[in-house]
């Protein structure tokens, strides 16, 4: 059984879902840095440029889930979820005209879960 | 003393019910027709509707701002600097006016905007009205009969994407070396703070040619967008994070531009033990440095959000800066008194309090605060108690930006313990250093890999002092003369005073 290192709530699928219906397929990438950073940014696939040193840590509701390889050293232990929620952030990412934020609720794998977590994924593997 | 809901509805400054785009000299609706509601974070209110603007809207500011350039981009250093001087008088005689609504936009303490922000804002475009008028090119005789000439040519028309956490000062440090080089500008706001920056042009308008300053409200996947990607653009500057830092350098790689970014840090302030060597005036100014993560509720891209702390001095040192740290006055922002105000939006307050979940699940341990603060004041904003974790490097709260009152603390042995903790970290913004040891101060400041390091001070910010980052923390440096190349052209000129041909033809 392999462990999946990122999950959606049901809040968040439904704002997927609506974004979809009107841009497409979409992916997700994580923020780091100051203002609106550490958090997750929704954009229609193609639209940034997945890099090559990214890593893709698994898929949600159809969205691949991409990260900095370096910014992963500090998420390798921990699970992340992607909820949302009222907010107006200040970045490109799509939900933002909705009022509402995309965030990442983050736990850490238990002993038994990290022996089957899934392996990430780099860009050209891909 | 915290005032009633009542009273501090009647201290609201006065504010317009909706706030349109500013293109070529007027208030314009958007194109669409679109507005979206501004709340204040103080106490989740509305404040007003603002334009939700697009591509249209976009092209209609860079037009406008094209039209302006034919005249502003030949304009002399002389009347420039005319005009930025008169801004800064102009913004001196409504500094609490203005401070007010800076406030209610964005959640600070009212101390912090009158006393920090409006006068920085003052100051940086009287700095740079006098830089343009000091300056001067270079020139080479480069024989007896060669002259070559490096001149400066604005770059035409450039466009600003503005963060949110000093929603005047940040403003101001783009537009005061953008104008003072000669360049027209479109300015997009943060949509959580656009109100100030309105009523900034509001009072200055006057002064500028029409079409020199254009500003453009909306979302960043709709208004951003099209403006980071316009071709008339020929620069773009960003405050923000990395992966929209790297979606601008994308977007500029289309239009082969050039950018600067300014992407944030995860600064050290680092203690040596000699700062205990004596219980007076510097012990007293160490322990607030520490205390300084508070700041803006941390909401600074330089915010000391990693507290190194000499092994040796640990317990005494930190008792005394929880002393000061407890002691920090929360409440209303529009008193004098209040130090902490409410984070800029509900977003980042939720965010914040999902790193302090984070931190307690890496088994760091909370010293003081942790959790939200129930203002009596406000019930409805978005307030957070300052909070010390102790914990070690590797921990995600001490390698990623919270970007609230968040300070995360560890121990080191010596000094190279403490060098290497510092530059272990993706960003390079800022670092303190605190020491009475000049020596070891010249080893540190040297040693850390950041693009300002304050030596036995904090936060301070002085126009005629670059700042920018080091690794992911950005491009470009701000605040000092040297941003003015980064938005104009070098030409270079030579001139032959030989009236005899080469001979090759």
């Amino acid at each position: 059984m392999t462990v999946e290192r990122v999950s959606i709530t049901l809040k968040a699928r439904q704002v997927v879902d609506k974004l979809r219906a009107k841009h497409g397929e979409l992916i997700f990438h994580q923020s780091g840095g100051c203002c609106d950073g550490s958090a997750p940014m929704c954009f229609q696939k193609d639209e940034f440029l997945i890099g090559s040193r990214d890593v893709c840590l698994g898929e949600i509701h159809g969205c691949r889930f991409y990260m900095a390889s370096d910014q992963f050293e500090y998420y390798k232990n921990m699970h992340i979820s992607i909820d949302v929620s009222k907010g107006c952030g200040s970045s490109f990412s799509l939900e933002i005209p909705l009022g509402l934020r995309f965030m990442t609720i983050s736990r850490i794998f238990t002993d038994e879960e990290i022996k089957h977590v899934h392996p990430v994924e780099f860009r050209q593997a891909i | 003393m915290a005032a009633n809901p009542d009273e501090t509805a009647s201290q609201r400054p006065t504010l317009r019910e909706k706030y349109d785009n500013y293109i070529g000299g007027e208030w314009v609706a958007p194109v669409d027709g679109g507005y979206f509601e501004d709340t204040s974070p103080i106490d989740g209110s509305v404040l007003a509707k603002i334009s939700q603007s697009n591509q249209k809207d976009v092209d209609l500011a860079v037009k406008a701002a094209w039209k302006a350039a034919e005249s502003w981009n030949k304009s002399s250093a002389t009347e420039r600097s005319n005009i930025l001087l008169k801004i800064a008088d102009r913004i001196e005689e409504n500094l609490d006016m203005l401070a007010a609504i800076e406030t209610w936009g964005n959640g600070k303490p009212i101390r912090e905007s009158s006393l920090v922000d409006l006068p920085l804002a003052i100051d940086h475009f009287r700095y740079f009205g006098g830089a343009i008028r000091s300056e001067s090119g270079e020139s080479s005789d480069l024989d007896s009969t060669r002259v070559t000439m490096e001149v400066h040519e604005p770059l035409g028309v450039v466009g600003q994407i503005i963060p949110w956490n000093f929603p005047i000062l940040m403003a101001v440090w783009k537009l005061a070396p953008a104008l003072a080089a000669g360049n027209c500008v479109v300015l997009k706001p943060a949509e959580q703070t656009p109100i100030s920056i309105h009523a900034l042009i509001e009072v200055i308008a006057d002064l500028l040619p029409p079409g020199t300053v254009n500003i453009i409200n909306g979302f960043g996947p709709e208004a951003g967008k099209p403006l980071a990607t316009h071709p008339d653009i020929k620069k773009v500057a960003f405050t923000g994070e990395t992966t929209t830092g790297r979606l601008i350098m994308q977007y500029a790689s289309e239009n082969l531009i050039p950018v600067t970014l300014e992407l944030g840090g995860k600064s050290p302030n680092v203690f040596f033990d000699s700062v205990m060597a004596e219980d007076d005036a510097f012990l007293d100014k160490a322990i607030e440095g520490f205390v300084m993560f508070a700041v803006n509720q941390g909401e600074v891209c330089t915010c000391p959000s990693r507290a190194l702390i000499q092994e040796n001095i640990y317990d005494e040192f930190m008792e005394r800066c929880l002393k000061r740290t407890e002691a920090i006055v929360m409440g209303d922002p529009l008193e004098m008194t209040t130090m902490m105000g409410a984070q800029a939006s509900n977003d980042q307050y939720e965010k914040i309090l999902n790193y302090m979940d984070v931190g307690k699940q890496e088994g760091a341990e909370v010293l003081t605060g942790g959790e939200k603060f129930d203002n009596p004041a406000h019930p409805n904003g978005y307030y957070i108690k300052p909070t010390i974790f102790k914990g070690n490097n590797k921990m995600r709260i001490f390698q990623e930006e919270i970007f609230g009152p968040v300070v995360s603390v560890t121990t080191f042995k010596d000094e190279a313990e403490a060098l290497a903790i510092a530059n272990d970290t993706l960003y390079g913004l800022g670092a303190g250093v605190w020491t009475r040891d000049i020596h070891q101060m010249q080893a540190m400041t040297r040693g850390i890999e950041a693009g300002r390091i304050w030596c036995n001070c904090y936060h301070d910010y002085p126009a005629h002092a670059s700042f920018g980052g080091y690794k992911k923390s950005g491009i470009g440096r701000e605040t000092h003369k040297m941003m003015l190349n980064h938005y104009r052209h070098t030409k270079n000129i030579i001139v032959s005073y030989d009236k005899n041909k080469l001979g090759f033809f």
